[in-house]
């Protein structure tokens, strides 16, 4: 099903792209897509790739309306499809995305949606900030209190974690959370959640993960994990 | 001679940032630059109030940007000093009446004739903030030692990072030197390692203050406060100065700092 439908991250949002099939096959896979998404997808910005499929304008007015029905926003329609990019633009949405994004996501494309595809983020991300991504993420900067994290792999602070983390978004329970200082307000792996606890003493590297479905975090020892 | 814009803002209400601007405006006049505050708070003005220009309004920001007069003529002079300038906001409109673009033309018409153009932003985030943002050449970010402040200054400094206006400073107001030596108030160190900016400032909580603000006179022309001479090394600081940081800790004589040396680890 998912070669069918294939997401990924690009500078405007999230660009979809669509399989070959016919319409009335692959909207159905689109929208049940973007369900068991939904807590990933969350008001993104959708630019969907059509590939040569020909959409008739009632159906893209049915497809926006169900795509603002999960609280998404579709601002553009990409196809080799003449018919396609005239009824995208009789609804007013764009028909082409800008030149760098095409390009930053041309480098992307060998691991498109796999989790092994990793982020790195080189500064702080502060109140109001948030960030998705499909694979992993890491971070070398803060993570202050009001910004969120939502990766479906790993997620590496190095720097002071003291925002929302959700590592393994999408299940994956072997996803794990590590920081030079892990004091994050919420903390959730897969589909467990934490607090954390008082500190006591010096804030010390700790790596967050899931023992028995329960959040686990342990200082980072560089002895012990040696041996 | 081109002008500087500076904006004052915080993100949450009530941390100082009309009393800050008003302050620092008239620092900058009385020491010799010519100077104009614009309150950018459409709809819900005070720094007229806090001026003391109040009943002088006959023109404002809207009228000067629907075209109903010149410039010069919503530029109001303070009392005191003549190089100051009030450009004060319409209380009948709203944030929409103004658009960023508006902002930036009417500064780049001042920065021919002023040295400094202050700009006090409404809180939040919105329409207002961004108006207030658009022209800025300084960002001058004011919070208080409370939790909930912090946190709105570290949203804000990332929305002024986001609109490239280059790093914003930082101005700590209303601080209790004695709660904070109680470990009872968030200390500036700590609000330093998360906001990681430019201090520029540390203003003490101070009567005078509440008292001048009542009466209209900014608190940098009394030589005696202490929240004064704080304004007035923030605007020598802007100016380029290097001004050591004062001793917030209020000398209680011989007395207190002989407590304070009985009691070692207080500090």
């Amino acid at each position: 099903m998912s070669a069918k439908v294939q997401i990924k991250g690009i500078r405007d949002g999230l660009l979809v792209s669509l399989g070959n099939g016919s319409w009335g096959e692959l909207r159905p896979l689109l929208l049940e897509h973007l369900d068991q998404q939904a807590s990933f997808l969350q008001g993104a910005r959708l630019a969907l790739d059509v590939g040569s499929l020909a959409l008739k304008a009632a159906d893209m007015g049915q497809l926006t309306k169900e795509i603002s029905d999960r609280g998404l926003t579709l601002w553009a329609v990409v196809s080799e499809s003449p018919a396609t990019e005239r009824s995208a633009q009789s609804f007013g949405l764009a028909t082409r995305l800008a030149k760098p994004t095409m390009e930053r996501s041309a480098g992307g494309e060998a691991a498109a949606s796999g989790e092994e595809n990793a982020v790195l983020v080189r500064r702080t991300l502060r109140s109001g900030a948030s960030l998705a991504h499909f694979g992993h993420v890491v971070v070398i900067g803060d993570i202050n209190p009001g910004a969120e994290i939502v990766a479906g792999g790993d997620v590496v602070v190095w720097g002071c974690l003291r925002g929302m983390v959700h590592a393994g978004a999408q299940g994956n329970e072997q996803a794990v959370v590590c920081a030079l200082d892990l004091s994050p307000t919420q903390l959730r792996i897969a589909g467990a959640i934490a607090l954390t606890p008082k500190r006591r003493g010096k804030p010390q590297p700790e790596m967050a993960r899931l023992v028995n479905s329960q959040i686990v975090a342990e200082t980072w020892d560089l002895k012990r994990e040696r041996v | 001679m081109s002008g500087k814009v500076i904006t004052v803002t915080s993100g949450k209400g009530g941390v100082g940032k009309t009393t800050a601007t008003a302050n620092l405006g008239a620092a900058l006049a009385d020491f010799g630059a010519k100077v104009a505050c614009i309150d950018g708070d459409i709809g819900l003005r005070n720094l007229d109030v806090v001026m003391g220009l109040e009943n002088r309004i006959v023109y404002d920001l809207v009228d000067v940007v629907e075209g109903r007069c010149r410039l010069r003529q919503a530029m109001i002079r303070d009392k005191r000093l003549p190089e100051l300038y009030l450009i004060p906001a319409a209380q009948t409109r709203d944030k929409s009446a103004v658009s960023p673009s508006d902002m930036v033309r009417l500064c780049d018409e001042l920065r021919p004739e002023c040295d400094w153009i202050l700009i006090d932003s409404p809180a939040g985030i919105e329409r207002g903030f961004r108006n207030a943002i658009a022209p800025a050449d300084i960002v001058v970010v004011v919070t208080n030692p409370e939790v909930s402040a912090v946190r709105d200054a570290d949203r804000i400094i990332g929305l002024v990072e986001a609109e490239e206006k280059g790093p914003a400073r930082l101005v700590i107001n209303r601080i209790k030197p004695e709660m904070m030596r109680r470990g009872d108030m968030l200390a500036v160190d700590d609000i330093l390692e998360l906001l990681a900016v430019q201090l520029v400032g540390m203003v003490p909580d101070d009567e005078s203050v509440l008292t001048s603000t009542n009466r209209g006179t900014p608190v940098v022309l009394d030589g005696k406060s202490k929240a004064g001479t704080a304004f007035r090394n923030i605007a020598r600081r802007l100016k380029g100065e290097e001004v050591p940081f004062m001793n917030l800790e209020e000398d209680g004589g011989f007395l207190s700092r002989l407590t304070r040396f009985i009691r070692p680890g207080g500090s």
